[in-house]
């Protein structure tokens, strides 16, 4: 199971935890383990195209996943993912 | 003021939901930014060209159209900095008709930032907040650090390890919690938002984001009354995140919106380092999607965002405006700081130079017309970045305390100022 950081917005639907686990061998199959476990995280992610949304960084372990495989990049159990929404600058 | 709230609400700019006035950012649903709505027509009954004409000078004097509800707390004084017409410069790039708005000469920290500030931490204060904080590349610090000393409020600023020295002395002065983040300005926001998330601050870039952002636009509407209630044909603007230059967009828009000026057609055009380019990559491409650059490498430290979280909404806005976006090299950047130095007397910093880079660049190949007006915004003071031009713009020549030493050093340029001089300093 790799653990997933879990933004602000976001934890009404994982009933206010910040940090849950997740099983997959990519972020892709992360992002549906997380969607069956918390119905409704997925379409918050993902566009109706099946993208990452435009205001969405998926970080694994501090890099990026636009600069890895995007949602191809490969997973291990030790991994740790964040979501992250983009901010602006200063 | 009336009944009828200016502000009204929170709104995705992406699928258009309402969200109350709080300390939030993006939308639930699809993480879209949140930007602050008013009600136009309530507005239109308040203000006038002379009501904002009585008014002391600064940002506040457009306070319907900024996002508070009462009068401001903090940075009272800041904005209306001077708009100068640049004839000296105009005539090196070619041009008729140019103007630099000033914001080296902001108050209190000398950057532009300080009108985001004062927006977001006045607003802190409505909501309630006693610590503050911000992630930055180094100017958004000093003035959340400035700023927040000025209002006794507790600040943290979290910055890359590696900004100027000035930057950062300028920070810690203010007696300020300053913390050096060792990687890149990416990954420095990318901590402050899960931070953001933990602690009950208010983060003036991440949770009052919305209320920030919106203090960009009031050097937009300067720049249209300083111009006697005109906006110029062409803007150029630098960009990190992309921010500044949306709002100066809809600083434009919003001033025909609600019946200050007639709707005038006007592009706005952004400048970037090519060692941190994603927007004007992009736009140069034609494209929508910024590509992040993960390893920054530029001297404009202050741009040098990877993942900037507004590159979409500033391309859609040069494309709507007909404008154009373009970078320039480290060497141009110095160049430009030297050419504005040299030609108005402001010393800017790396981002002013950028910014008169890529202006002549954009002029150069006419992408800018050379008889159309034309406003730089130069938002940052150049002490705060020496680094970049120490050793660029020569030394002292020094001598003994001796007449005769020098007469003799500046015989000859005595006697080339004698032979009556055309016009090459001008032209
Ligand atoms: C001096 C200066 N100019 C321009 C900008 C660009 O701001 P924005 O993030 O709104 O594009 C910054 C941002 O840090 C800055 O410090
Ligand atoms: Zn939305």
């Amino acid at each position: 199971m790799s653990t997933v950081r879990i933004p602000t917005p976001l934890r009404k639907l994982t009933g206010d935890q910040e940090v849950v686990t997740a099983q997959g061998s990519t972020i892709a199959e992360i992002l549906t383990d997380l969607d069956q476990k918390f119905p409704g995280l997925g379409e918050r992610i993902c566009d109706e195209e099946g993208n990452v949304r435009r205001f969405v960084n998926i970080f694994i372990n501090d890099e990026d996943i636009r600069f890895l495989e995007e949602k191809a990049t490969p997973v291990k159990d030790t991994d740790e993912i964040s979501i992250v929404p983009a901010i602006a600058g200063g | 003021m009336s009944d009828r709230p200016f502000f009204s609400n929170l709104k995705c700019r992406e699928c258009g939901r309402l969200y109350p006035k709080e300390a939030i950012h993006i939308c639930e649903f699809d993480f879209g930014p949140l930007e602050a709505a008013y009600d136009y027509d309530a507005i239109k009954g308040s203000i006038s060209r002379e009501a904002i004409a009585s008014r002391p000078q600064s940002m506040w004097r457009y306070r319907e159209l900024l996002p508070i509800d009462g009068a401001p707390t903090v940075g009272v004084q800041v904005g209306f900095t001077p708009l100068v017409k640049a004839d000296r410069l105009a005539k090196r790039l070619g041009v008729k008709e140019l103007y630099v708005k000033n914001d080296t000469v902001n108050y209190p920290t000398l950057s532009f930032k300080d009108r985001v500030v004062s927006v977001a931490l006045s607003r802190a204060r409505e909501l309630g907040f006693k610590v503050v904080a911000c992630a930055s590349t180094g100017n958004l610090a000093n003035s959340v650090a400035a700023n927040a000393a000025s209002a006794g409020l507790t600040s943290y600023v979290l910055i890359p390890s590696d900004l100027e020295r000035s930057k950062v002395v300028n920070s810690l002065v203010y007696g300020t919690n300053v913390v050096g983040i060792e990687g890149p300005y990416d990954q420095v926001n990318r901590l402050c938002s899960e931070i953001a998330g933990k602690y009950g601050w208010g983060f003036v870039n991440v949770n009052l984001r919305p209320y920030y952002a919106e203090g960009s636009k009031s050097m937009g509407f300067e720049i249209v009354e300083q111009l006697g209630w005109k906006v110029p044909r062409h803007t150029v603007i630098p960009m990190a995140s992309g921010s500044l230059l949306t709002k100066i967009y809809k600083a434009y828009t919003e001033f025909a919106k609600v019946g200050i000026i007639d709707e005038q057609p006007f592009s706005v055009h952004g400048a970037q380092a090519t060692g941190c380019s994603p927007i004007s990559t992009a736009m140069k491409k034609g494209i929508e999607v910024v590509k992040p650059v993960p390893k920054p490498e530029t001297i404009v430290k202050s741009l040098a965002i990877g993942t900037p979280a507004d590159g979409y909404y500033a391309i859609r806005t040069m494309k709507d405006t007909h404008g154009s976006a373009e970078d320039c090299t480290d060497e141009e950047v110095v160049e430009g700081i030297k050419l504005l130095a040299e030609t108005e007397g402001i010393f800017a910093e790396t981002a002013g130079g950028t910014t008169v880079a890529c202006a002549k660049k954009l002029i150069e190949s006419g992408r800018i017309p050379a008889d159309e007006s034309i406003v730089l915004c130069i938002t940052g003071h150049g002490l705060k970045t020496q680094e970049a031009i120490h050793e660029k713009c020569g030394a002292p020549r020094v001598i003994k305390p001796s007449l005769r030493e020098f007469e003799a050093l500046v015989a000859d340029e005595l006697a080339a100022l004698e032979t009556p001089q055309p016009s090459t300093l001008n032209s």
